[in-house]
């Protein structure tokens, strides 16, 4: 084996080890999520020895349950969109154009999320009140722009600095409009950047919790305070709460599979 | 390389603007109003200047946190982010394996904060865990609930195992957007692995690092949920972190002043030291990104 090859293994080893302890809390979730709570409680156990679906059936069947994750999946792809289609004209004036206030402004927006939420909660929910919107899947999809729309320009202007200027005069030169450009040419080299753009955006308002509580009462409820009601009970139910953990997890696996070619394809210069 | 002059440019920049912003004014000047007022109920309220900053300045519990805090983050950013840009390079180009391994790492990204720590709480626990057990196995005594020093090794497992996949996704995306043009030419001069990583790979992720830093500077310096569900700030306050006092203040006494405050100071903080790191990452080796 030569000294290249060598190399080369151990650093897919190294890859392997950790992609294996990055499962294990997983795989204990998975283990629980199949067990009864009595049996999680009562003895250690590698594996699910009496497993068990009757935890996955609860959610399924239960209005409370299913419809937290239906709320969740509506108000987290509108908040997607809407913070893509907003942040990436944004991100190519960023990245390519000097204006009145425009490094004010990119750090401006990243500012947003840096408070704390605790005390924002009750002005949030106030101004959302006035304008009628309380408990619908709107209201949380804007309100997770507060720190998805900052982000995507962030990142998006990031990948789009590394994309040289000559293609963009190169197609100007040859007569392309700008709309034309950009969806034509632009955005297909920017996939990369799009693909992880639109997973972030996905994660960080799937897991987000204060807001879309605050701003909701039951019709918009987010999956992840309907987890909680599982604390406050008659003491915790581990296994039910796994199960619940075990499919929050499905939909944005799901979105990163659609993506996964965008992220690793990257981009090649003279493609254009 | 100069950009275009054009005021024009902010046309594509007033969506987001104006989408910001609708959520971003309003919720701010009223934590500035609470800030400066002493409130009692609906419509009984007096000026009070900056009282309570005075007060949120001069809490010693507050400035415990702080270095708390300080540290935590600290340690956070040393060691995410070289793990994050490590795995990153192992992953492979091409093949199955590519989606395998982006899929796996998303995982710990998807699962809501407060699962998190309900997760890690068994996960971690003596009897019924596997990390709690194992460690156990090897001889160790290792109680998160009652050694601080147990606690915040839990805590910095779980936030290493929760948030490292985050610098990972940026990391590895940033890397396959380096045009191969860039790797041609340096095989052709023979430049070692080190040098590639150096001269051609770190500073076309300058972008992407950019990003990854501040995110989690700022993400773990807010971070409640899960040590909050974890730790619930012990033993003792050895893990009460800024927010979690804040919380305390401001939903535990419902001192909506001095939390106002303190959310302003917390929050200037963060500004502060994060203008800081993009400055110091814009500008290091600026001379050498090709």
């Amino acid at each position: 084996m030569s000294a290249k090859e060598e190399k080369f293994e151990m650093k897919r080893l190294g890859l392997i080890f950790y992609l294996f302890l990055l499962l294990l809390p997983i795989y204990w979730m998975l283990n629980m999520s199949l067990r009864t709570n009595a049996d999680i409680l009562g003895a250690f156990s590698y594996y699910p020895a009496d497993p068990t679906f009757a935890n996955y059936i609860k959610i399924f069947t239960e209005e409370a349950w299913y419809s937290g994750y239906i709320n969740s999946i509506i108000y987290v792809t509108l908040n997607t969109i809407i913070s893509l289609v907003t942040a990436l004209p944004a991100a190519y004036a960023f990245s390519r154009y000097h204006f009145l206030g425009d490094k004010h402004v990119f750090f401006w927006l990243l500012t947003n999320r840096m408070a704390p939420a605790a005390v924002f909660l009750l002005p949030f929910f106030q101004l959302y009140s006035t304008f009628g919107l309380i408990d619908t899947h709107i209201a949380v999809a804007l309100s997770h722009c507060l720190f998805n729309v900052p982000l995507a320009v962030w990142i998006l202007e990031g990948f789009m600095s590394g994309i040289p200027r000559e293609i963009d005069e190169t197609a100007f030169i040859d007569g392309y409009g700008f709309p034309r450009f950009f969806i034509t040419i632009y955005i297909p080299l920017i996939r990369a950047g799009i693909g992880v753009t639109a997973f972030f955006c996905f994660m960080f308002s799937w897991v987000e919790l204060l807001l879309a509580r605050t701003l909701t009462t039951t019709n918009a409820k987010p999956i992840a305070a309907t987890m909680t009601r599982t604390v406050s009970a008659t003491g915790l139910d581990w296994g039910l709460l796994a199960a619940a953990g075990i499919l929050t997890i499905v939909p944005g696996a799901l979105v990163i599979w659609f993506v996964r070619n965008h992220l690793a394809k990257g981009f090649a210069l003279g493609r254009v | 390389m100069d950009k275009w002059e054009d005021n024009k440019a902010w046309f594509l920049v007033l969506p987001v603007f104006v989408i910001v912003a609708f959520s971003a004014i309003i919720p701010l000047m009223t934590v500035v109003n609470y800030s400066v007022q002493d409130i009692f109920g609906p419509g009984q309220r007096i000026f009070v200047g900056t009282e309570w900053f005075k007060e949120v300045l001069h809490d010693t519990r507050l400035h415990d946190a702080l270095w708390r805090q300080f540290l935590f983050s600290g340690l956070v950013l040393l060691i995410e982010i070289p793990l994050g840009i490590a795995v990153a390079l192992t992953m492979p180009k091409k093949g199955w394996g590519v989606s395998v391994s982006l899929v796996t790492v998303a995982l710990p990204l998807l699962i809501p904060w407060n699962v998190i720590g309900t997760i890690w709480i068994v996960f971690t626990r003596p009897d019924i865990g596997l990390f709690g057990k194992a460690i156990n196995s090897m001889g160790i005594a290792f109680d998160h609930t009652a050694s601080p020093l147990d606690a915040w090794i839990t805590l910095m497992f779980m936030e290493v195992w929760h948030w490292t996949p985050l610098v990972v996704l940026l990391a590895y995306a940033g890397l396959r957007a380096i045009p191969d043009a860039y790797y041609q030419a340096a095989s052709i001069d023979g430049a070692s692995a080190w040098a590639v990583f150096r001269y051609i790979q770190l500073p076309k992720m300058r972008g992407v690092l950019t990003i990854a830093v501040l995110l989690r500077f700022m993400d773990s310096f807010l971070i409640y949920a899960e040590p909050f569900v974890l730790t619930g700030g012990g033993p003792g306050n050895s893990t009460t972190f800024l927010s979690i006092y804040l919380v305390k203040i401001a939903v535990g006494q419902f001192d909506l002043g001095p939390a106002a405050a303190f959310s302003l100071i917390y929050f200037l903080i963060i500004l502060l030291f994060s203008w800081l790191f993009y400055q110091a990452i814009q500008n290091v080796g600026k001379g050498d990104a090709p």
